[in-house]
């Protein structure tokens, strides 16, 4: 009894370390979830913002994985994932974006300011597109596979570490 | 150039951390042969050269703040040269990088004071605590060099830094953490300690008596650190409540819980030579705390449903000097305590039964938020999201912690090893008689809940009851640290009183009025005057002018504001609150509806102040018991010499 | 008590003290968790009407109505799947607007809408985010 008495503290200690490693090694999914991972992008049309660059139409966003990224000229965060979204597009992967709430000037001295990763660029002036894809904030991305499947969202910024893995990710859906 | 000293400071207090373990090795074991005096005080220099490197890698960080240096990480992420001198220098600290540089600084700089200023414990004892005290600073150390640098460059150096989010841009939240820090890292002192005597066998009054006035020390700034914080939490997120039971706040409660009960039974040790077992228990549970609350606020792992980020290096890496550290030292005692001999007995009735009830009851409010805190993990292991939230604390720790009030009141009236039921209940007769007359006068004219109204009844009969002590005593040959229990427990009163009232008789109103209405709130009548714009050095606001009349009084005039921050965008609401005699008067002012109508949101609090007030109070109790105890200790060593 | 077994007197009081904790922390949990649901959760499913819970979603756009009074709004919650149409009283944070995030606490309704007692903006930091997770997804618009 005494025994078992003397060693209960460290047993205590050892399941409330295996229960909050076990938080940390599979963390809190703590998102708003898209249940939009898994299904083909939601039939969106949208005009070109910048006469340069295309508009965004779901049936067209087949044939290669890529990423469709969510921003917009008036977020910061955005600034900060802009070499992010460069690398990636010197590693080949092709970008297109829609633009949240924005206007053609703004876009055109963000991306002159901070390099332009697009290959298209659609027009959201009302959000409505990115509620449809279940995203809530910007910047946020979705990895999308040939087939025209969403196989990811990431949410906030790509930072530079995350970079592997998103390519990884596009190579396995090829 | 500072960046790199800072960081060769750290390094260098690194490399004095290992020779200070091996010198404490050394020294311990010269000690029990009774040589290794020359080993002993180069173990001593050692440790206090540690600490000032500590606080010179810090002091550089915060020259690096103040001068704006932006081709440093740290400071880019987190200052901007437009910002004021004190957010620049609260900026060192207001991260994570720069907090976990406060956290080592402060647990060297304590290690060295041990070595400084602890005369009178056994040499074989102080050695191995110092041991300790630089084993957990080298997990620190390589913390910080492996997974939160904060020296590091950024080339090329931007323009100017990306400011600081504004909700933390406030007097209050500058000196919050470093307070908390304190305290949480004043535990590792005692834990320290607690390791030392385990290792050399020597749990005994003398470790005791060291340890007391460290646990003190943390549990002074923890009441202040937790009692500010609640209080800018008040009057910073204009909900008008001073608790939330948020995971963070939690993580500052636990190690004061812990810190109270350790503070009670290390009295009962070095008075009595009782409660061996459980004192040393107690310490690593209080360091425990510390390090679960530190790992909670840095891992992100818990932070309510509104954050992410979950850095999982960063929080394995606390997570594993944790299981190191606590796990060792609970295997420690596993091995230890068994040939640790039982000291003194006691009655049941008696002064250190009531420390133990103290201990238990505290223990069961621990648990309770420990489980409530932590339960969400739990849950998540299952594939369940939940998030506990206040009812379940109200619920299951309220109920306990009026007991406690209760026990606090009969303690200090128990004589030590043996009293009688019937003395007790003599001299708890007035107590009780003022708690029950002012519970009656509460609940049944007062119209107030049964709840609060016990809450202010035990308050008054705490209050009561805790300056009983000094009845018939010669005032100025009382000991300072009997006025400190006086005044502590006298604080919790006043603390328990201002929640109670608040619980109980608050009005709150909202309604949305345009200008020149009015809404009624309390004994006030508040009146919108005008909505107008103003500015500040970094945000733009709308701020509403109320006139709050009360009877013939003369009107208070109230500016709550709606702020909005350029760097980065976000808005806050800033509360406007005036602070009577008996109470507050809180007002926030919400959106407008286009029409020229706008949400004005307000509370009239009774006696709320109290509970802040409250807060102070023990913590000067604590000050005045510190104060005593080494004033005492300063003159027993020089009685031995 | 005996002096010979004060100390496992003292030990087991120790343990009483934690299954004590557990106990009550257990009966309060049973009926105080905040349980979490998107619109989609409940979509086609009994509602939990007697628990208090959290709804998680984004404000839809163009949902937000003001009654008369002032301070009661009505809005719909969707993730994109679902929606649920909500009830509120009070002051809405400083981060509540059309097309962000929000948590709100309260019951859901016989009629599949839901009353709030407590509205969380998603992304409102109250406290020290782990680090300024509040720079690193903006809700705002250029409109503001």
């Amino acid at each position: 009894m005494k025994r078992l008495l003397i060693w209960a503290p460290l047993a205590l200690f050892a399941l409330v370390f295996a229960l909050v490693a076990g938080g940390l090694i599979k963390p809190a999914d703590r998102k708003i979830h898209s249940a939009m991972v898994g299904k083909p992008v939601p039939a969106l049309a949208m005009k070109p913002l910048l006469a340069t660059k295309p508009g965004i139409d779901s049936a067209a966003l087949k044939g290669k994985p890529r990423l469709l990224n969510v921003f917009a000229s008036w977020c910061i965060p955005c600034i900060a994932e802009a070499p992010q979204l460069l690398k990636l597009k010197q590693a080949g992967v092709e970008i297109d974006a829609i633009a949240i709430r924005d206007t053609p000037e703004a876009v055109q001295a963000f991306l002159a300011r901070n390099g332009d990763p697009y290959a298209r660029i659609g027009d959201d002036p009302t959000g409505k597109a990115q509620i449809a894809l279940g995203s809530s904030g910007v910047p946020e991305t979705f990895l999308i596979d040939d087939q025209g499947r969403i196989i990811d969202q990431h949410i906030g910024d790509i930072r530079a570490d995350d970079i592997p893995a998103i390519l990884a990710k596009l190579e396995a859906a090829k | 150039m500072i960046a790199e000293a800072g960081l060769a400071a750290l390094w260098l207090a690194t490399g004095f951390a290992l020779v200070q373990v091996m010198l404490a090795w050394g020294a311990a074991k010269g000690a029990l042969q009774g040589t290794g005096a020359a080993v002993m005080t180069a173990l001593r220099r050692v440790a206090v050269v540690q600490g000032m490197l500590a606080l010179a890698a810090f002091g550089l960080l915060i020259a690096l703040f103040v001068l704006s240096d932006m081709s440093v990480e740290l400071v880019v992420e987190n200052s901007h040269s437009m910002k004021p001198l004190i957010y620049k220098i609260a900026g060192a600290w207001g991260n994570h990088e720069g907090s976990m540089l406060l956290w080592v600084t402060v647990l060297a700089t304590a290690g060295a004071g041990v070595a400084l200023f602890e005369k009178r414990l056994a040499t074989a004892t102080l050695a191995a605590t110092l041991g300790a005290q630089a084993a957990i600073a080298i997990g620190f150390y390589a913390f910080l060099a492996f997974a939160s640098n904060p020296f590091v460059r950024v080339s090329p150096a931007p323009l100017d830094g990306r400011g600081m989010n504004p909700l933390l841009q406030d007097p209050g939240l500058a000196f919050h953490p470093p307070t908390l820090y304190l305290g949480y890292v004043g535990l590792s002192v005692a834990f320290s300690f607690a390791v030392g005597a385990l290792l050399m066998r020597d749990v005994g009054p003398a470790f005791a008596r060291a340890m007391r006035p460290w646990v003190l020390a943390a549990w002074i700034f923890l009441t202040i650190g937790i009692t500010a914080g609640s209080y800018w939490a008040y009057y910073e997120l204009g909900w008008g409540g001073w608790w939330f039971w948020d995971p963070v706040e939690n993580a500052s409660l636990m190690p004061w819980l812990a810190a109270t009960a350790l503070l009670h039974s290390v009295t009962v040790l070095a008075t009595r030579d009782g409660l061996r077992a459980w004192t040393v228990m107690l310490a690593v549970v209080a360091f425990s705390m510390s390090m679960i609350g530190t790992f909670l606020v840095r891992s992100g792992i818990l932070v309510s449903v509104h954050a992410f980020a979950v850095d999982p290096t960063r929080g394995g890496f606390i997570l594993a000097l944790l299981g190191l550290y606590i796990g060792g030292a609970l295997a420690l005692f596993g091995a230890r305590i068994g040939t640790v001999k039982q000291g003194a007995t006691f009655e049941l009735v008696s002064r250190e039964g009531a420390l133990v009830l103290n201990n238990l009851l505290l223990s069961v409010i621990l648990g309770v938020v420990f489980i409530g805190t932590l339960y969400p993990l739990v849950a998540q292991a299952a594939g369940v999201q939940l998030s506990i939230g206040a009812p379940f604390f109200e619920k299951a720790a309220v109920p306990v912690g009026l007991a406690l009030v209760a026990a606090t009141a009969a303690g200090p009236l128990l004589k030590w090893r043996r009293d009688q039921w019937k003395t007790l209940f003599g001299k708890l007769l007035v107590p009780v008689g003022v708690g029950v007359i002012a519970f009656v006068l509460v609940f049944a004219l007062g119209g107030a809940h049964w709840m609060p109204s016990l809450a202010l009844g035990l308050a008054a009969m705490l209050a009561v009851a805790s300056v009983i002590p000094l009845f018939r005593r010669n005032l100025r040959r009382t000991p300072l640290h009997i006025y400190g229990m006086v005044v502590a427990h006298l604080g919790i009163a006043v603390s328990i009183a201002g929640m109670a009232a608040d619980g109980a008789f608050k009005v709150e109103r909202l309604a949305a009025i345009s200008v020149e209405q009015s809404v009624t709130v309390g004994p006030y009548r508040v009146e919108l005057l005008e909505v107008r714009p103003a500015v500040g050095p970094n945000w733009s606001a709308l701020e509403a002018h109320l006139k709050a009349t009360r009877g013939d009084d003369a009107p208070i005039d109230l500016f709550p504001q709606q702020r909005f921050f350029a760097n980065p965008p976000t808005n806050t609401n800033e509360a406007a609150i005036a602070t009577l005699l008996d109470g507050q008067l809180y007002t926030v002012i919400g959106q407008g509806d286009g029409a020229g109508r706008w949400q004005i949101r307000a509370w009239w609090k009774p006696f709320v102040t109290l509970i802040w007030a409250g807060g102070f109070l023990i913590a000067l109790g604590g000050l005045l018991s510190l104060v005593g105890r080494v004033r005492r200790e300063r003159r027993d060593a020089e009685s031995d010499a | 008590m005996k002096a010979k077994h004060q100390r496992l007197v003292l030990a087991l009081l120790a343990l009483g003290a934690i299954l004590g904790a557990s106990a009550l922390a257990m009966s309060a949990l049973k009926d105080q968790a905040a349980f979490f649901y998107a619109p989609a959760d409940v979509k086609g499913k009994p509602l939990p009407l007697d628990r208090h819970v959290r709804l998680g979603g984004m404000v839809e756009k163009g949902s937000i109505r003001r009654a008369a009074d002032g301070v009661s709004i009505r809005f719909v919650v969707t993730d994109g799947q679902a929606t649920v149409p909500v009830a509120f009283k009070g002051v809405t944070p400083d981060l509540f607007k059309e097309g962000s995030g929000v948590v709100a606490e309260g019951k859901f309704q016989p009629d599949g809408s839901f009353v709030a007692d407590n509205i969380l903006a998603k992304h409102d930091e109250r406290y020290m985010p782990p680090q300024a997770a509040g720079n690193m997804h903006e809700t705002k618009t250029l409109e503001q």
